[in-house]
């Protein structure tokens, strides 16, 4: 990593008429940096990313990209970016290789640079027995793979990636995250957005908490469990009706607890320890579960809210 | 310098790290056209077959059925058979449906379904290159189309004079005038049942009141100037004319001028509701 700045937003804002889907963020990324923007389906993740990728104009403050102004420069900014949005949007009509070649085009790549690049994206993606196949009938995970490759036609300086796992299975997002590990590794700064909070935590070196349109929390993922969370949660249910009864009991021996509707997340630096305490209470949960904080927990403490519902 | 080095198309500059070279206009309309040809690739046979069939059976309907009647009974109109009245005019119309119909469903699914437009400006390329580019082959499809029905249509005598060639342009124009206006509607609806209500209360009266298959003249004082509304109906006075090899005077100008006036306004109007529906 560098400290060169290739993400520059300061009071950054989108509104569509009254709706304020973006609120005055600040954010910073550096070259050869992983970073996050975690948040809930509407927190204004999207917006951003629609905003760095300059295909939405900016509604309020500052933004640089690269270092240029994208009011002004967005095609040359686009020519260094490579993005792979929400949604495929693959021509399913065309072959596998054939998106890669007419999208290669739209960057300006001469024919020899295309079947160059084709080649060594459809090695990165596992796709090269696939390559003369329409794109119709693949599975997700491939596709998802298709379009990844597809934004590093132009071997692109920032790689967007806008929820890049959602809707995969947990096999597939693992050989996502495999592929991504290894762009990180050649030094592409990769930006992310997502609601998954282990794929947070199993890519960005940093990252911000949205909600609302606003940044509530920064840093990375150790930091932001160490600040907004304690190191272990036991994950308590009972029995109907018994979980209000027991709450008092709880909160007396827990540094913090959140009452979900169907278990009380109880916040502690050590599970076992406070487990023991709540039986020695008489405190008997139908089940008890012992594990470390994650992200969500940072984000439940921040909003009060799950970051999937 | 040698030979291979002159061969060798040299690297664009555009996977560098750094500023990159920036794509000229022509460039990215290449680019765009590309797509469309990579499309139009796997589709072509059939729609080459229809294009041949297409005359052949308007002229066996009009020609020989209708024809023959129109004929007997009253000796044709004016100076000419129907055939020869009728094929210019359906010329014309054909390349009105073609674009509109070209101008529907595949524009629709580029924006909603398979939304390529979207991916495409995350490209350098801007709005008005995806018009060029999917314009230009649009235009390319109408023009042969035109031409093979032209083709078809003179090897049975429907026309008059060589002056025809003339209705491949104007058929082109037709059909944009058309298409253009018909992709600003794709690009604003959100389902495609609008295109069914288009077709039935919009493009049906206006083809069968554009003096396409009989005389202006035919018609009450107070329905002719229906034809005048739409291009269709300047388009086929267009092409009757060519047909019979006949300058119509500067009128012929006029009617150019409202073709052209409409596919203007329908880029203008295109490229402003594209732009608000994927760039907002």
């Amino acid at each position: 990593m560098t400290d060169e700045v290739l993400l520059e937003a300061r009071g950054l804002t989108k509104s569509f008429g009254e709706f304020v889907a973006v609120d005055g963020i600040d954010v910073l990324v550096r070259r050869g940096e992983a970073f996050g923007f975690l948040g809930p389906n509407g927190a204004g993740k999207s917006s951003t990313m629609r905003m760095v990728g300059c295909v939405s104009p900016v509604t309020g403050g500052r933004l640089r990209i690269l270092g240029l102004d994208p009011a002004v420069d967005g095609a040359a900014i686009r020519a260094r970016l490579g993005v792979c949005p929400q949604q495929d949007m693959l021509d399913e009509d065309l072959s596998v290789e054939e998106n890669l070649w007419v999208y290669g085009r739209f960057f300006g790549l001469s024919r020899r640079e295309v079947r160059a690049r084709t080649d060594e994206l459809l090695e990165f993606a596992q796709l090269t027995d696939r390559r003369h196949d329409r794109v119709e009938p693949l599975s997700g995970g491939m596709k998802r793979r298709l379009t990844i490759a597809r934004a590093l036609v132009n071997n692109p300086e920032v790689l967007l990636l806008d929820e890049p796992t959602t809707g995969l299975d947990p096999q597939a997002r693992h050989v996502l995250w495999d592929r991504l590990y290894r762009l990180k590794r050649e030094g592409v700064t990769l930006i992310i957005t997502t609601h998954y909070m282990d794929e947070a935590e199993q890519l960005c070196d940093r990252l911000v908490v949205m909600d609302h349109g606003r940044i509530v929390a920064e840093g990375s993922p150790r930091e932001l469990i160490e600040a907004y969370s304690t190191r272990e949660v036991v994950e308590l249910r009972f029995e109907d009706e018994q979980q209000e009864r027991h709450l008092g009991s709880v909160e007396a021996l827990a540094e913090r607890v959140e009452a979900l509707p169907d278990r009380l997340l109880v916040y502690t630096a050590d599970g076992d320890d406070t487990l023991a305490a709540l039986h020695g209470r008489g405190v008997r949960p139908l089940s008890a579960l012992v594990r470390r904080s994650t992200l969500e927990d940072v984000f439940l403490h921040l909003t009060g809210r799950s970051l999937v519902d | 310098m040698r030979a291979d080095a002159t061969q060798t198309a040299p690297p664009s500059g555009r996977l560098q790290p750094g500023p990159r070279p920036a794509m000229r206009l022509g460039e990215r309309v290449r680019a765009a056209t590309g797509h469309h040809l990579r499309v139009y690739r796997r589709t072509w046979r059939g729609s080459v077959i229809s294009r041949f069939l297409s005359p052949l059976f308007f002229l066996a309907a009009m020609g020989l059925g209708l024809g023959a009647l129109v004929d007997a009974g009253s000796g044709g109109v004016g100076q000419q058979s129907y055939l020869q009245f009728v094929v210019p005019g359906i010329v014309a119309y054909q390349a009105a449906l073609l674009g509109f119909g070209d101008a529907t469903y595949p524009v629709l699914g580029y924006i909603k379904w398979n939304r390529m437009y979207a991916a495409t400006l995350a490209t350098p390329l801007g709005v008005t290159d995806i018009l060029l580019g999917h314009l230009s082959v649009l235009a390319a499809n109408l023009a042969v189309a035109t031409a093979i029905f032209v083709g078809v249509s003179a090897l049975f005598g429907a026309f008059a004079s060589w002056w025809v060639l003339l209705a491949v342009p104007v058929g082109l124009l037709t059909g944009l005038a058309f298409a253009v206006p018909t992709f600003a509607i794709s690009a604003t609806i959100e389902t495609d049942n609008v295109f069914g209500i288009l077709y039935r209360f919009v493009l049906t009266p206006v083809l069968l009141f554009s003096g396409t298959f009989f005389p202006l003249e035919q018609l009450p004082g107070w329905l002719r100037p229906m034809a005048w509304l739409t291009p269709l109906g300047h388009g086929v006075v267009l092409t009757r004319d060519a047909a019979l090899g006949r300058w119509p005077g500067p009128v012929a100008l006029v009617h150019l001028l409202v073709i052209v006036v409409v596919i203007a306004v329908g880029w203008v109007l295109a490229h402003r509701q594209l732009t608000r529906r994927l760039l907002s």
